[in-house]
């Protein structure tokens, strides 16, 4: 083997084979039934799927670029894992709240908020500065599977509150990846969930790798088989169909609102891109996996039903394009206005209530930078 | 003024009881402190009368205790978080540090995260290793935590229901070794804000500045030095972050000398930090360097030689004659 050459991942050391997943839309596009999940979307629900999974994608591209051209200062695209973000995010109700990583910009589109509100994170103009409560929907959290903690005292706090047990009962789902599933808050959400029975589905988009590592390195079992040792029910799901991902989720977290408690779900994807812009996954991948996961991508395959089904035609198709096109160029527009911030911002908000060596650091601090002002410098 | 002589521990216990009758959203949750009422029953009762729902027995895991607090925060809750002891705060380390300081900053103040994390911390009650330390600094460090220290029942009873009251998260140390020592506790009102120091003894010749368990050493050093005829000022610093400087500074001024006294290790210590404050303000009115009396650098020892590590009496009179010294 020639150095530099990538070496074909041992697929062999599994402790069992692959298992079966929840499926209903084959990568060919043909719908397939399952004995206990359905959906029952209209013409017009299947139509705004795909909507949502092609500018979600261009989005994520644009994004991307704006990266390569140094207008952001980093990007962790979704790329791949469009179905798994738009099928879980469009499960969930008005009520619910949802725990992000830093990569589920998909969910933040689905659940209605304008897809420029993280971009400054990634520019570095602010930290991703939003109200959780406002767009329920948390801040990103980067540091790995922290906010799954979150996610279980939040919805802990919903049961407190008397909000399960009915059709108006509140559910969290908490989104991680296959790498968080190793760290220890991870592990404390799953037995805190579980103990204390809160309404919160854990949402684990499995695209195969932790940067450079791939899943043998983080588990010897699937991963969903996990839940059963913390006592909830975990299954796999196509993570690039975005039928099943949804009808998965929708029943999760119709289960936890309805106080049946947490579960997990593995949705079973592939990372097409890099881990972030910073990555290169040509060091540690193969092409002819990717190639192999091409085939199953998660828009080809529901624009291959739409067409089957005659719900619609190239013209639909170009028109969302066009759409997701110009939602692309106002997005860059957004981001290239972005203002610098302020230096002496970076005084405040450190506490709620301001501190007096803080207010005395930035009097000093502005001092300072006016004593530049007119020098040349 | 309605008086109660109360130790510290039922000062604090009295005072979480308090907190929560106030306020519905205050939780406490932690290992064993249900029914049991905490190893050091400073929650002695409380699930009984508020119910398990409010008074939240954890599984055993820090970090899960810090995490889920964080999530409750955000639901609108007033979560009372205990670590059992000092040396089993780490594996929540990163959750105090990485979450619960920096999500009102990274928020730009649309989170606020009313958390309290108690700790009993400190030395001298001959326990095994990680029972004794004194993790104060890795927190004072911490841009977006506040740290308190309280060192009487009143303190004790006044300052958790203020710290609860405080929409900062707040790492409250209890000097775990003074849990049963006897105070007068005014139930009407408290009598400084959270972050205040206070003369606890007013003298003139040294100010000697200590928190915590090390403030009845350094009174007990100032009542022996007045046999030398030395009157020692001693300040209760209360608020590790922010420090309270002011009163701290109009001490040293007035004296010439300050002396700090913490168990836990000088290197990089509170006292360090004092130490440099007080020598940029007070430069022209030190007749000696700002001195340390502090645990040694070294990790907290076996019970048997704990008495030689933690500063006592003696160690402060040692500092205050060499202060004089110079």
């Amino acid at each position: 083997m020639a150095k530099g050459e990538v070496k074909a991942r041992a697929h062999t050391t599994r402790a069992v084979p692959e298992p079966a997943f929840v499926q209903l839309l084959t990568p060919e596009g043909d719908r397939v039934e399952h004995p206990d999940y359905a959906v029952d979307f209209t013409d017009d629900e299947y139509r705004s799927l795909y909507h949502d999974l092609v500018v979600v994608r261009k989005l994520d591209a644009e994004a991307t670029a704006l990266q390569r051209q140094g207008e952001l200062g980093i990007w962790a695209s979704l790329l791949g894992q469009e179905a798994a973000q738009v099928g879980s995010g469009r499960a969930l109700r008005a009520q619910d709240m949802a725990f992000p990583t830093y990569r589920e910009h998909g969910v933040l589109y689905c659940r209605g908020i304008d897809p420029i509100m993280p971009l400054s994170l990634f520019r570095g103009v602010d930290q991703g500065a939003w109200d959780p409560n406002e767009f329920k929907f948390n801040m990103y959290t980067i540091v790995i599977g922290a906010q799954t903690l979150h996610a279980t005292g939040y919805a802990m706090g919903i049961a407190k509150d008397g909000k399960v047990g009915s059709d108006d009962g509140e559910a969290v789902i908490a989104y991680f990846g296959d790498g968080a599933t190793s760290q220890g808050d991870v592990n404390e959400a799953f037995i805190w969930a579980s103990v204390f029975n809160a309404p919160l589905v854990f949402f684990c988009q499995n695209n195969q790798y932790a940067i450079s590592e791939p899943l043998e390195r983080q588990t010897r079992v699937p991963l969903y088989h996990r839940a059963s040792g913390f006592g909830f029910p975990g299954l796999r799901v196509d993570g690039n169909d975005v039928l099943a991902c949804y009808a998965v989720t929708r029943k999760a977290l119709d289960d936890a609102r309805h106080g049946q408690g947490p579960s997990l779900i593995e949705a079973y994807t592939y990372r097409m891109g890099a881990h972030t812009t910073s990555d290169d996954p040509s060091r540690y991948r193969i092409a002819s996996e990717v190639e192999a996961w091409q085939a199953k991508d998660p828009i080809k395959r529901l624009r291959a039903f739409l067409t089957k089904q005659g719900m619609a035609k190239d013209d639909y198709f170009d028109a969302i394009d066009e759409e997701a096109r110009v939602a692309a160029v106002g997005l860059r527009e957004r981001v290239l206005n972005m203002p610098n911030p302020d230096p002496l911002t970076l005084f405040d908000h450190v506490y709620p209530h301001g501190s007096p060596e803080l207010a005395q650091q930035k009097e000093q601090f502005a001092k300072y930078l006016a004593s530049f002002e007119g020098s040349g410098h | 003024m309605t008086a109660e002589n109360l130790t510290l521990g039922k000062a604090l216990n009295t005072g979480l009881r308090r907190a929560m009758e106030r306020d519905p959203k205050v939780l406490i949750m932690g290992e064993d402190v249900g029914k049991l009422g905490g190893v050091f029953r400073i929650t002695d009762g409380l699930q009984k009368d508020f119910g398990d729902e409010r008074v939240i027995d954890t599984p055993l895991a820090e970090s899960g205790i810090v995490g889920t607090a964080v999530g409750l925060a955000i639901r609108g809750y007033r979560p009372v978080c205990e670590i059992q002891f000092d040396g089993f705060v780490y594996p929540a380390y990163d959750q105090i540090v990485s979450q619960v300081a920096k999500l009102h900053y990274r928020s730009q103040g649309k989170v606020s995260l009313p958390i309290v994390i108690r700790i009993p911390f400190g030395g001298g009650i001959g326990a095994v290793e990680h029972h004794s330390e004194s993790p104060e600094a890795y927190f004072a460090h911490t841009a977006g935590l506040k740290v308190v220290s309280c060192a009487n029942p009143d303190d004790a009873y006044w300052m958790i229901q203020q710290s609860i009251e405080s929409d900062d998260p707040i790492i409250f140390l209890e000097p775990k070794r003074r849990y049963w020592e006897k105070g007068q506790v005014n139930v009407d009102s408290a009598s400084l804000p959270l972050h205040a120091a206070r003369v606890a003894r007013p003298g003139n010749d040294v100010t000697v500045l200590a928190y915590g368990p090390m403030v009845r050493t350094a009174l007990d050093a100032a009542t022996a030095a007045e046999e030398d005829g030395r009157s020692l000022e001693v300040i209760d610093l209360r608020s590790l972050s922010p420090l309270d400087m002011a009163p701290v500074y109009e001490s040293v001024r007035r004296t010439g000398r300050a002396i700090v006294v913490h168990e836990a290790p000088g290197n990089l210590g509170l006292g360090a930090e004092i130490a440099a404050r007080v020598t940029e303000e007070c430069f022209y009115s030190l007749e000696a360097p700002v001195l340390r009396v502090t645990g040694f650098d070294t990790p907290y020892p076996a019970a048997r030689l704990e008495e030689e590590y933690l500063p006592d009496l003696d160690r402060v009179l040692d500092a205050v004659d060499r202060s004089f010294g110079f």
